[in-house]
């Protein structure tokens, strides 16, 4: 009798439900090739700490809109604000409540509330700050989800696997930067023009950022880097000459709630 | 002993019919919920927990409270809650089915909810949540249905269910401890970051659960042969008193800590409950109610004369059940998630859809009680205690 990887993966995941031993047993037959293999192709990005910073200086508001639209698009994030079939138009109310976002901009008392003062920062509140997951050194969200469906690799990339995830929520109660979206409905009637090269979602689990992982296994910086025009610089913090330590180095830079201690690796030149 | 559920009287099946009704109305809604997702409910990217995990986090503080009927009995031998123990548990078993309940419907991907002992993570306080539920559970339905079945044939239970007692005492407190952690550990949301988080969760179950239990008590003894005796019941209407003015108390240690050191983080979610903030005050007369009500049932209870009249005491357990659900059904969520992490403000109100679920729920976890009970009376009856 002849069994495919395939058969026995399903198997394997049924006996799992049964007997809480399928992956003792995958462990003992395949070692090590459960969990999915993080090895980099040649021409990835690679970092041991990847980390990014974003220069308010250089960003203006059409720089920071093309850096959210640019994120949005190739990630087949939904604009609720857009639907595809005018039939599916949704109130105001519940665009704001259903809203899936990976990045977008905000108000500096938003961004950083109680670092807000009543003189001297009138600048500060016309700018654009582009707001992400930070992903944090000491993620929240990592701590308290409870299947590790959302996880922190080792270049430091918080990660979610949308595959694992139960839809618990509990990653959004934790995070402190408001940085995760649900699926509240099903969003594929919302996006203008679905990549394909990139997943779509289903109802039911969160998301958020990624750094664009899939970029960086192709050799490619985040999407928003790219269309930032030198307003969001992103690199390995591990590396001293890298240009994310050369602006840390000679400019004095801020970070959202650095006193939670969660780490936030995206910092702010004012 | 299961056959006891089986007969009864007409309004006993009466009664069994409406549950399951609604709990058939809910679980269409449900249908709907699991089709086009979790949008059908209030929730949403700023308050993305609402009602489901409000009635949870209630619901555990319910089962936790058969512990202040278990510890009298067994562990000061006070001999008169041997009459109402079973009660207890049975009610103990049918808040944490709910909690169970609440918990899935709650769920995006219900389908894959056996990933949590799949890939079993016990750095995340939902992972020990769900064992201990679960234990809780297993534990009053053996011990309950154990010590029944002895009293039935009238011989002492077996002593091998002694060890399992004395476990579930504990047990009960760590339900509520760790409910209260999946929310006080959270570095961002001030209304919760307090380490009286789970004292005041204790101190409202243990207000709330035998004030339930008194009314049941009162129930049966009008419904039914089996009266759970007076004595029983003004012992529960005590416990219920010190709960009650230790809840409260706790509250106003709160606030004491909030607004004294005016940190805005944690000032801003009370603001929004009891004023308002940007002209949203949806809960704001709930809150006022929930408090002011509270603290004048708690006075209230103290006066034995109020106490010892069976019909003022109904009220009073009444008002405790309604203010505590108030605070940790309404308030609790909502408060937390209100202002969001960058200080914005969305309300929350549960929508129709979302309201009839979870009343399903609710009326699953009575048909269980009615039958739990059904059981525990009959027996009571059959041997004339």
């Amino acid at each position: 009798m002849s069994i495919s990887r395939r058969e026995f993966l399903r198997l394997a995941g049924l006996s799992t439900i049964i007997g809480l031993g399928g992956k003792t047993a995958f462990d003992l037959l395949f070692p090590g090739e459960l969990e999915a293999q993080l090895l980099a192709a040649p021409g990835a990005l690679t970092a041991k700490r990847w980390a990014m910073v974003v220069d308010m200086r250089k960003l203006d508001e059409a720089t920071a809109k093309k850096c959210v639209e640019a994120c949005h698009r190739i990630h087949n994030v939904p604009n609720f604000a857009q639907p595809n079939n005018p039939q599916d138009a949704l109130p105001p109310e519940l665009i704001v409540r259903r809203e899936v976002k990976w990045i977008w901009t905000d108000h500096y008392h938003n961004a950083f509330p109680g670092q807000e003062q009543e003189h001297g920062q009138e600048r500060l509140n016309s700018l654009p700050f582009l707001v992400l997951c930070n992903h944090c050194d000491n993620p929240p969200c990592v701590r308290v989800c409870p299947t590790k469906a959302t996880f922190r690799r080792a270049d430091g990339i918080v990660m979610m696997d949308m595959h694992r995830c139960i839809g618990c929520r509990y990653c959004m109660a934790g995070c402190p930067f408001g940085a995760r979206s649900f699926n509240w409905r099903d969003p594929r009637p919302f996006i203008k023009e679905v990549n394909q090269s990139y997943p779509t979602r289903e109802i039911g689990v969160v998301e958020k950022c990624t750094f664009c992982t899939e970029r960086l296994a192709v050799g490619l910086m985040p999407a928003c880097v790219e269309a930032s025009k030198g307003a969001l610089v992103f690199g390995d913090l591990s590396d001293p000459k890298s240009k994310v330590r050369e602006q840390l180095r000679t400019q004095f830079t801020i970070r959202r709630k650095a006193h939670l201690g969660t780490n936030p690796q995206v910092y702010y030149i004012v | 002993m299961l056959e006891k559920a089986l007969i009864g009287s007409k309004r006993y099946y009466g009664l069994l019919g409406i549950l399951a009704l609604i709990f058939g109305v809910g679980f269409l809604f449900y249908l709907q919920q699991l089709k086009t997702g979790l949008g059908i409910t209030g929730l949403g990217r700023d308050v993305s927990w609402g009602f489901y995990i409000a009635q949870f986090t209630y619901l555990v503080g319910v089962a936790a409270s058969a512990v202040m009927v278990v510890l009298p009995y067994y562990l000061h031998n006070y001999k008169a809650f041997g009459r109402i123990a079973i009660l207890g548990e049975f009610l103990a078993v049918a808040a944490v089915t709910m909690c169970v309940l609440f918990v899935t419907v709650d769920m995006g991907r219900p389908d894959r909810i056996l990933n949590v002992f799949k890939y079993a993570t016990p750095n995340s306080v939902m992972f020990w949540d769900i064992i201990v539920l679960n234990g809780y559970l297993l534990l009053n339905i053996f011990i309950g249905w154990n010590v029944l079945e002895a009293e039935r044939h009238d011989v002492p239970p077996p002593k091998w269910l002694k060890p399992f007692i004395y476990l579930s005492i504990p047990w009960a407190v760590s339900i509520h401890t760790v409910t209260a952690f999946l929310y006080a550990g959270l570095p961002g949301r001030g209304y919760w970051l307090t380490a009286i988080m789970a004292p005041r969760f204790l101190s409202s179950a243990f207000a709330a659960g035998p004030a339930l239990l008194t009314l049941l008590c009162l129930i049966v003894r009008n419904y039914t042969k089996f009266d759970p005796g007076k004595e029983q019941i003004q012992s529960l209407a005590k416990i219920v008193t010190y709960a009650t003015i230790i809840n409260v108390f706790f509250f106003f240690c709160e606030v004491f800590t909030v607004f004294y050191s005016q940190i805005p983080d944690h000032m801003l979610h009370f603001k929004y409950l009891f004023q308002g903030i940007e002209g949203h005050g949806r809960l704001v007369p709930f809150m006022w109610f929930s408090i002011v009500v509270m603290t004048a049932t708690a006075i209230l209870l103290v006066s034995p004369k109020l106490r010892r009249n069976e019909t003022t005491l109904a009220a009073l357990c009444g008002l405790v059940i309604i203010t505590t659900w108030i605070d940790k059904g309404l308030g609790l969520m909502t408060g937390g998630f209100v202002p969001n992490p960058l200080e914005k403000v969305t309300e929350y109100w549960p929508t129709a859809p979302e309201t009839m679920i979870t009343l399903g729920v609710w009326a699953m976890g009575f048909l269980i009680l009615t039958i739990l009970y059904k059981v525990a009376v009959s027996v009571k009856e059959e041997i004339k205690a």
